[in-house]
């Protein structure tokens, strides 16, 4: 299996702080990865590095071939890529529809400026497109609310449902249940994991809970200080000690018999 | 294209071309100015929907006034549809070329370097001599395809031509307003990082704006122009931009008849107040604008959406 998307030696600095340092690792098409790691472990560094947010110093990112560092975040899109925010980003004055309606007319355009002046946002082929991505992210009965005023599970699929609007073939999702009662955590993931399995989208997204990491993902990445300290099956990775000591703290004996405090 | 509110613009337009006939010219020559002057707020509407207020739109006004007086008087050119044309234009290649400058900034700084730029076409016009310096010039009656009427008959003639004009540009931008590039200027204003990562150029996207804008405020000084007959460097100068916000915030960003409904209504009550109060005529605009924010947040546009528009629905409609 060929990687489609592979990162080597990727590293990024802020002034003397090291946010990700050393990081190489291959995704296969269609893996779904998890990425865990406590928080300032450098996770949101790295889906920002991946996606043109930011620029590596140091390291390359290539894309089904094609090397992509460094490029503008609009142009990793229109290749492919998208991603999904820790803090949802959609359009708060505008109804879920139209911001859609936005999304779906910006992907499906051809990426000219003249068309984009003459073509209408509520095009039919781009309203039935936008019915049809509700229904799946399971948000068509707030089809007509403003964004600004969406309870914030749903706020989180509509952010993720406009990332799947580009139909990208790579999909990072940054912490896509942070802010979201454990209850309600399984189903989110459950509509978000079927509509991009249905659609054959290779999946990378941040976690905090282990027990929706192990049920969700193929493989997990363990961060820690800027770095990859565990790469493996949910299994084997969440079996390591380091992780179990630096990270998830579960099932570790400490000398006086209590829990680790890194969660 | 026949929409119902294009259907409503087209009785509008022609209602007030008739009314025309019954009004003194004096009258007539107010509303041609105000027309003229709504093609350039309708520019302002458009950048505003975008969060984007410039305060050298006079620059692109001014810019398209002076082309068609310089060649009225050194060109020979006489039609009112080249001159337009030509107005519109080099307004248009202005503000692409201070766009690449502009759309990389945003509020407060794209304010005042868009007022900064126009202030440096002030400065250029009262220097320069053979343009007469702080007095302007005079611009000769256009000819219209041939035919050159003078005294009242200009008067309608222009009336006319203005209303064609400004029926011409309101038709094409509710088409872009509807158009993807026109409605992103809501997610532009929410939230720009996300309109990046969606795939497409904000820079570019504000960059055309910027244009569209900037042509508009070229063919409404070419109007200007023609209507007063004189330019003059105070066309570009910070209180004409001033005057231009003044009435885009009056008028409201809410749809294309909100730039007309503003015109009209500002230069009505400037000469009203002017006639009536002298002393006190900017006073009572104040007055009037303030009345307008504080009961009609929206603009005056919004009194001819009010009735048409359902209200859209902002409770969740129900829990899945
Ligand atoms: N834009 C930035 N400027 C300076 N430091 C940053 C910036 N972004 C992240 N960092 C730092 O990089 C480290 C990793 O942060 P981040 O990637 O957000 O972690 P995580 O997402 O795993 O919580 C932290 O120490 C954080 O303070
Ligand atoms: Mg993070």
């Amino acid at each position: 299996m060929s990687a489609i998307l592979s990162v080597s030696g990727l590293e990024k600095t802020f002034g003397s702080v090291v946010a990700a340092r050393d990081i190489s690792l291959d995704i296969p098409a269609q893996q779904t990865v998890g990425v865990i790691g406590a928080n300032g472990a450098g996770k949101t560094t790295f889906v920002n590095m991946i996606t043109g947010h930011l620029t590596p110093t140091k390291g390359s990112i290539h894309f089904e071939g094609k090397d992509i560092t460094g490029l503008p975040s609009r142009d990793i899109t229109q290749m492919g890529i998208s991603r999904s925010f820790q803090v949802a980003q959609v359009f708060p004055s505008l109804s879920v529809f139209d911001n859609m309606c936005a999304a779906t007319a910006i992907a499906r355009g051809d990426g000219r400026f003249i068309s984009a002046a003459l073509r209408s946002v509520h095009a039919p082929e781009i309203a039935a497109d936008v019915n049809v991505a509700i229904e799946l992210f399971q948000i068509a009965a707030y089809r007509d609310t403003l964004a600004s005023t969406l309870p914030q599970g749903i706020r989180k699929l509509l952010d993720i449902a406009m990332a799947v609007a580009g139909a990208p073939r790579v999909l990072l999702l940054d912490e896509p249940t942070s802010g979201i009662s454990i209850e309600e955590k399984f189903q989110l993931m459950d509509v978000v994991m079927s509509a991009l399995k249905a659609r054959n989208i290779t999946v990378l997204f941040v976690e905090h809970d282990m027990e929706i990491v192990e049920r969700f993902a193929d493989r997990v990445l363990a961060f820690y200080d800027g770095t990859v300290i565990a790469d493996g099956t949910p299994g084997e990775t969440l079996g390591q000690a380091r992780v179990q000591e630096l990270i998830t703290g579960a099932k570790l004996k400490l000398p006086h018999g209590e829990a680790s405090p890194h969660a | 294209m026949l929409s119902r509110a294009n259907l409503i613009g087209a009785v509008l337009f022609l209602a007030a071309g008739i009314i025309g006939f019954f009004l003194p010219p004096w009258l007539v020559s107010l509303l041609t100015i105000a027309f003229a002057n709504a093609l350039v707020v309708l520019g302002l509407i458009i950048l505003w929907r975008a969060g984007l207020v410039p305060f050298g739109q006079a620059l692109y006004y001014c810019s398209g006034a002076y082309t068609v007086a310089l060649l009225a008087r050194w060109a020979g050119v006489s039609d009112a549809f080249v001159l337009l044309i030509a107005g519109g234009l080099v307004a248009g290649i202005v503000a692409f070329l201070t766009g690449f400058l502009l759309a990389r900034y945003r509020e407060i700084f794209f304010a005042m370097l868009s007022l900064a730029m126009s202030m440096i076409l002030y400065g250029v016009l009262v220097k320069t001599e053979t343009l007469g310096s702080t007095d302007g010039f005079g611009v000769d009656p256009p000819h219209f395809l041939g035919y050159a009427p003078h005294g009242d008959a200009l008067g309608f003639a222009l009336y006319w031509f203005v209303l064609v004009v400004c029926a011409i540009s309101a038709l094409v931008i509710g088409v872009y307003f509807k158009s993807v590039a026109g409605a992103l200027a809501v997610p532009i204003r929410d939230n720009e990082i996300r309109v990046e990562f969606l795939g497409i150029s904000v820079t570019r996207l504000i960059h055309m704006k910027l244009v569209i804008a900037g042509t508009l405020a070229g063919v409404g000084g070419a109007l200007a122009a023609m209507t007063i007959g004189h330019v003059d460097p105070n066309m570009s100068y910070w209180t004409t931009s001033g005057g231009f916000v003044f009435v885009t915030i009056l008028a409201g960003a809410g749809s294309v008849a909100a730039a007309f409904v503003g015109s009209l209504v500002f230069e009505i009550v400037r000469s009203f107040a002017f006639a009536v109060l002298p002393g006190f005529w900017q006073m009572t605009l104040g007055i009037v604008l303030l009345l307008t924010i504080l009961f009609l947040p929206e603009g005056l546009g919004s009194l001819a959406t009010r009735f048409r528009r359902r209200k859209p629905d902002t409770k969740p409609v129900a829990t899945s």
